[in-house]
């Protein structure tokens, strides 16, 4: 049992061990290549730029993107995880029985009072 | 006059970027009056051949033909037919070219497919000088070849052979897939001439 536990790690560590090797191998042989003349290395200042559908880009590359959106990610994470547990109860209604139908409505009135509790918040609202 | 391409951050509104994107325009329809020569690859008669480096030559050419990913590049109707080209019937995925990249870094074709406005024509170069080396181009259809039937109007460049050199040339309005094809193949014909001792790829 201990044995087999063991050696599903180690089909991961051969796994990550052909993760090393195999680009590792990759750019040591681009390398290679471009030292014996095979492969064209032609840098370029406008090559090494941002590349932005060809158009030239407007501000740097470090771009934040506005703090509010975690809000917006927390909440759709809400709804997107009850969507996700109510799709295959309501598939499998009849079979569970009343139990999990309770269970459900327990479930979904602590989401409801966390919606709630981000409504009052004014979570919602997009304030400048 | 600055070369704008070269600036870093680039532009910090729209607006600059505007103001510049005119005048640049405007300075390459003035230098680029000329054609570039079409890099034409010659294999000399008496070429003193060994085996070994003509082995490692095949070798290397197949590589590159086998796998010639062209950047998403369509400018105008032609790009239907390239489209079309790249779809079931036609499958352009037989010549290892299904993927069409949608950046230039990893892309070693750009099949310029349809009519280039001189608005346009900065972000030609542009993606050009991103592709990775080696880089080849085919110019797709009689606008792209040679302005086609925009051919003296003051906004389409008159070939973009004019913006980058171009290695094959696909005549049609538009070709059809087939013809595409068949450009595909004639470019394979010109990588199979790559030699290391001779003229290589990229060189």
């Amino acid at each position: 049992m201990l044995e087999d536990y063991y050696r599903l790690y180690g089909f991961v560590l051969m796994l990550s061990v052909v993760a090393v090797i195999v680009p590792t191998s990759m750019i040591l042989a681009s390398w290679l290549f471009q030292r014996l003349r095979v492969r064209p290395s032609k840098p370029d200042p406008v090559k090494e730029q941002i590349y932005e559908c060809g158009m030239e880009t407007i501000g740097g590359r470090w771009v934040q993107f506005n703090f509010r959106y975690y809000l917006y990610a927390l909440l759709f994470l809400l709804f997107d995880v009850t969507a996700v547990f109510i799709y295959p109860w309501a598939v499998r209604l009849r079979e569970l029985g009343p139990y999990a139908l309770l269970e459900l409505m327990a479930f979904v009135g602590i989401l409801t009072l966390g919606w709630a509790y981000a409504w009052r918040k004014g979570a919602l609202e997009w304030r400048s | 006059m600055v070369d704008v391409r070269l600036q870093s951050p680039l532009f910090q509104t729209t607006g600059e970027l505007d103001a510049q994107e005119g005048s640049y325009i405007n300075h390459l329809k003035a230098t680029h009056t000329e054609q570039f020569p079409d890099p034409v690859v010659q294999v000399p008669e008496d070429l003193e051949r060994n085996l070994m480096v003509t082995t490692i030559d095949a070798l290397i050419n197949w590589g590159r033909r086998s796998a010639v990913w062209p950047v998403s590049f369509g400018l105008a109707c032609c790009a239907f037919e390239m489209m079309a080209s790249a779809m079931s019937r036609f499958d352009i995925a037989r010549f290892g070219m299904e993927a069409f990249r949608a950046t230039p870094r990893q892309a070693d074709l750009m099949i310029v497919a349809g009519t280039v406005t001189w608005k346009m024509a900065p972000a030609i170069e542009r993606i050009y000088a991103q592709m990775a080396e080696p880089k080849w181009v085919i110019s797709m259809g009689a606008c792209a070849t040679c302005g086609g039937p925009y051919y003296d109007t003051y906004s389409v460049v008159p070939g973009v052979n004019r913006i980058v050199p171009v290695d094959v040339y696909v005549p049609g309005c538009p070709p059809r897939p087939d013809a595409l094809l068949y450009g595909v193949m004639q470019l394979h014909e010109k990588i199979r001439k790559y030699s290391l001792a001779h003229k290589r790829a990229g060189d």
